[in-house]
């Protein structure tokens, strides 16, 4: 059979109707077209894409399953490796993880397996009937903190293997990024929820509303009998840039924002919590969360622009969602900083100064280093400001936990084979760990974790 | 769930509660806030913390109506519950080498000043307490503050009641005279505590003020509650929700919170107002 040379398309909401929409834009393979991809895989012997794959999905597996039709033997695979295929199918940066490395994608495209993942997932959560295969549990309780992508994983293990698993969220609902950041379009939170619930029949317990670091430490956790914490707290602080006017209304981090919107449903016509609805709103930054926030404000009605200081090509965010970004008519200036932010008179955001940059050598991070250009300062007319920056590390658990060593930049230091802190039984994962990183990282990260505290438990 | 174990009306706009919450009482401490939602959808704001019993607990709370959710929370009753109720978030008021310290409370600020004055009382320090209110019907506290303060002054903006005008004017009067505090700890509206800070400021006594500002998470996560201190004409950022909400008075940039802090007025005037219609409809 002749080799299919291209992905089948992944069906989308119309550009111009989402703009106006929270609904989700990617709306899923059907059956016929999940065969019909699963079928170009052509199940090469070594199989790269696994090694592509930070938590080593057995991918060719499951795509022989799926060609078969039996998807929920392919779900079956996932999930050995994956506690959260809905959400992995869907945020994952597959075009430089497993479908980089996909043989076929070396003269044609890579075979879709992050579209073949979310289907197999999404196909398993219609279809499942909601019960557990009961495990025994062996009396040995263990502590996690943080209820995002790694704290979920990690309790998922752990609980497979009979302990007695209970999660510490500080937010009043469980997800962590997955239901603060991540909006609705990319990520509905049904499906995160979905996967609350699967752990919580699996036996989990999940506390909301205690801030470890405040309300229970580390120490304490000890003391009420846990024999190991995972600390999968995530990232913090929100950065800013130290320019004039960013103290002003409606100068917002890309987590305020996202979190007024996503988390507390700002975007619903009667939503509890205010989020300034801007009229031309921009964006500082290149990243996910960036093209996120972007994306939240043109569906609030805004008129949208991104301002990156290097050029498209270095752009961090995911290829797809700067498509998908720019289909909805949000606008990029490349290779602009902002210098300050203007004050409308009334203590808001009236205007952003920006001057124009240029690529020089590479830095340390391998990228170009942009450098500014003498008098090429001009103003962007704008009514609100995202920072899209990155986060530093939240100083909570590191100010009330002796003993645990950070970073210069606050991260938690962990020995990377197994997310061990400096203190025994206590062990970290996510960004928490890494800075702002990607979900499946931290699920990886989750998962190396609660292998290596079932060993310590085995042998303590 | 949290459960509210009783309920009082201080004054008119003014409820005291006390919310079932023992992780929270067992480590609550005087200047430390929480923050509550009152039903699922609801929003989450920050309320500093009156007071806790840690064996029974329950913390206390304070609030003013001010808006949607503080008049949705109004209308709840002893055993009805509310959704969330998380803390204790932000540090704890310095308390170490204060030998002699002057609270000044700003009406609802009152309740928050209360078990500052209350521990420095414990700890053996000399407490002048300064409450202040708009009018008579507004009072809160009075026998409560008496209690823990070797001298207590009421104000009345409009001498209703005790002495008329502001907590700056006796504050003035006293390091005027030349008595000696090691801080002046300030708790109330922005305006207030502005005006003690430009009071005090000539006779060099260290200020503490008590920071409320617009906040989402609580935990440093979102960066809203961003306050800018100035020093040595350096200007720094930091988040009330981690780094306070106590900053040094003399460094908080006032005019800038308190045109932060008006960033919602009109949702939350409508929102308020909206709210008020539908608890017409029930009561």
């Amino acid at each position: 059979m002749a080799i299919i040379p291209k992905k089948n398309e992944m069906p989308v909401q119309d550009p111009i109707l989402r703009a106006g929409n929270f609904k989700e834009v990617a709306l899923g393979y059907s059956k016929e077209v999940a065969v019909n991809e699963a079928s170009r895989c052509i199940n090469c012997k070594n199989k790269p894409c696994v090694s592509g794959c930070p938590v080593k999905i057995d991918i060719p597996s499951f795509i022989s399953k799926v060609k078969e039709g039996d998807f929920e033997g392919a779900y079956a695979i996932i999930s050995k490796d994956s506690s959260l295929p809905a959400v992995c199918g869907r945020v994952c940066p597959q075009e430089s993880q497993c479908e980089s490395k996909c043989t076929l994608g070396v003269k044609f495209e890579p075979v879709a397996i992050g579209r073949l993942e979310r289907f197999v997932a999404d196909y398993h959560n219609a279809n499942d009937n909601g019960e557990v295969a009961k495990i025994e549990s062996n009396g040995v309780k263990v502590a996690v903190v943080g209820s995002g992508p790694s704290g979920l994983t990690a309790a998922g293990d752990l609980a497979k293997l009979g302990y007695e698993v209970t999660v510490f969220e500080a937010l009043h609902t469980a997800g962590g990024v997955l239901v603060y950041g991540i909006p609705e379009f990319r990520l509905p939170k049904s499906i995160v929820a979905k996967e609350v619930d699967g752990l919580k029949k699996l036996g989990v317990k999940v506390e909301t509303n205690v801030v470890v670091g405040k309300t229970l430490t580390i120490e304490e956790l000890f003391e009420e009998g846990f024999k190991a914490v995972f600390i999968g707290s995530g990232a913090g602080l929100p950065k800013f840039m130290n320019i004039e006017g960013e103290t002003l209304k409606n100068v917002y981090s890309a987590n305020e924002y996202l979190t007024r919107i996503n988390l507390m449903k700002a975007y619903l016509q009667d939503g509890t919590t205010p989020v300034y609805r801007a009229k031309k709103l921009a964006v500082i930054g290149g990243g996910n969360v960036a093209m996120d926030a972007a994306r939240s404000a043109k569906r609030l009605g805004a008129d949208v622009t991104i301002i990156y200081r290097r050029t498209e090509k270095e752009l961090p965010a995911r290829l797809e969602e700067i498509h998908h970004a720019k289909e909805e008519g949000i606008k990029f200036e490349f290779l602009t900083s902002p210098v300050r932010i203007l004050n409308d008179g009334n203590g808001a955001v009236g205007g952003i100064v920006c001057e124009k940059m240029k690529l020089s050598e590479p830095d340390e991070s391998g990228r170009a280093r942009p450098i500014r250009i003498e008098n090429s300062e001009y103003e962007i007319d704008v009514d609100a400001v995202v920072m899209a920056l990155g986060t530093s590390p939240n100083p909570l658990i590191k100010d009330t936990t002796k003993g645990l060593e950070v970073n210069r930049h606050g991260g938690i230091i962990v020995c990377e084979e197994t997310g061990k802190t400096s203190l025994n039984g206590v062990y970290a994962g996510g960004d928490a760990v890494t800075g702002a990183a990607t979900v499946i990282l931290a699920m990886g990260a989750g998962k190396t974790a609660a292998k290596s505290i079932d060993e310590y438990l085995k042998n303590n | 769930m949290y459960k509210i174990a009783s309920k009082k009306t201080l004054n008119p706009t003014v409820t005291e509660m006390q919310i079932y919450a023992p992780l929270v009482a067992k480590k609550a401490k005087a200047g430390q806030f929480i923050i509550l939602r009152v039903d699922e959808d609801g929003e989450r704001i920050p309320l500093t913390i009156a007071g806790y019993n840690r064996e029974n607990g329950t913390v206390k709370i304070i609030f003013q109506i001010v808006g949607s959710t503080t008049e949705k929370l109004s209308h709840k009753n002893e055993g009805d519950y509310i959704a969330d109720f998380v803390g204790p978030l932000g540090k704890a008021t310095e308390t170490e080498n204060i030998k002699s310290v002057c609270i000044i409370g700003g009406g609802v600020g009152c309740a928050i000043a209360l078990p500052v004055a209350e521990e420095f009382k414990a700890l053996g320090a000399e407490v002048t307490s300064i409450i202040g209110f708009r009018n008579k019907d507004l009072l809160i506290l009075e026998d409560e503050f008496s209690a823990c303060s070797d001298e207590l002054i009421v104000m009345t903006d409009d001498g209703s009641y005790k002495r008329a005008g502001n907590v700056t004017m006796p504050l003035k009067e006293m390091l005027e005279a030349g008595k000696k505090f090691d801080m002046i700890i300030a708790i109330g509206p922005l305006v207030m505590m502005k005006f003690v800070s430009l009071a005090a400021k000539p006779f060099g006594v260290p200020l503490t003020v008590s920071m409320n500002p617009v906040m989402v998470d609580g935990t440093g996560m979102c960066g809203g509650c961003r306050i800018s201190l100035v020093k040595d004409g350096v200007r720094t950022i930091k988040f009330a929700c981690v780094d306070g909400p106590d900053f040094n008075g003399y460094e908080v940039d006032f005019d800038e919170a308190i045109s932060r802090s008006r960033a919602y007025f009109d949702f939350e005037r409508k929102a308020h107002e909206k709210t008020c219609n539908l608890f017409k409809g029930v009561n």
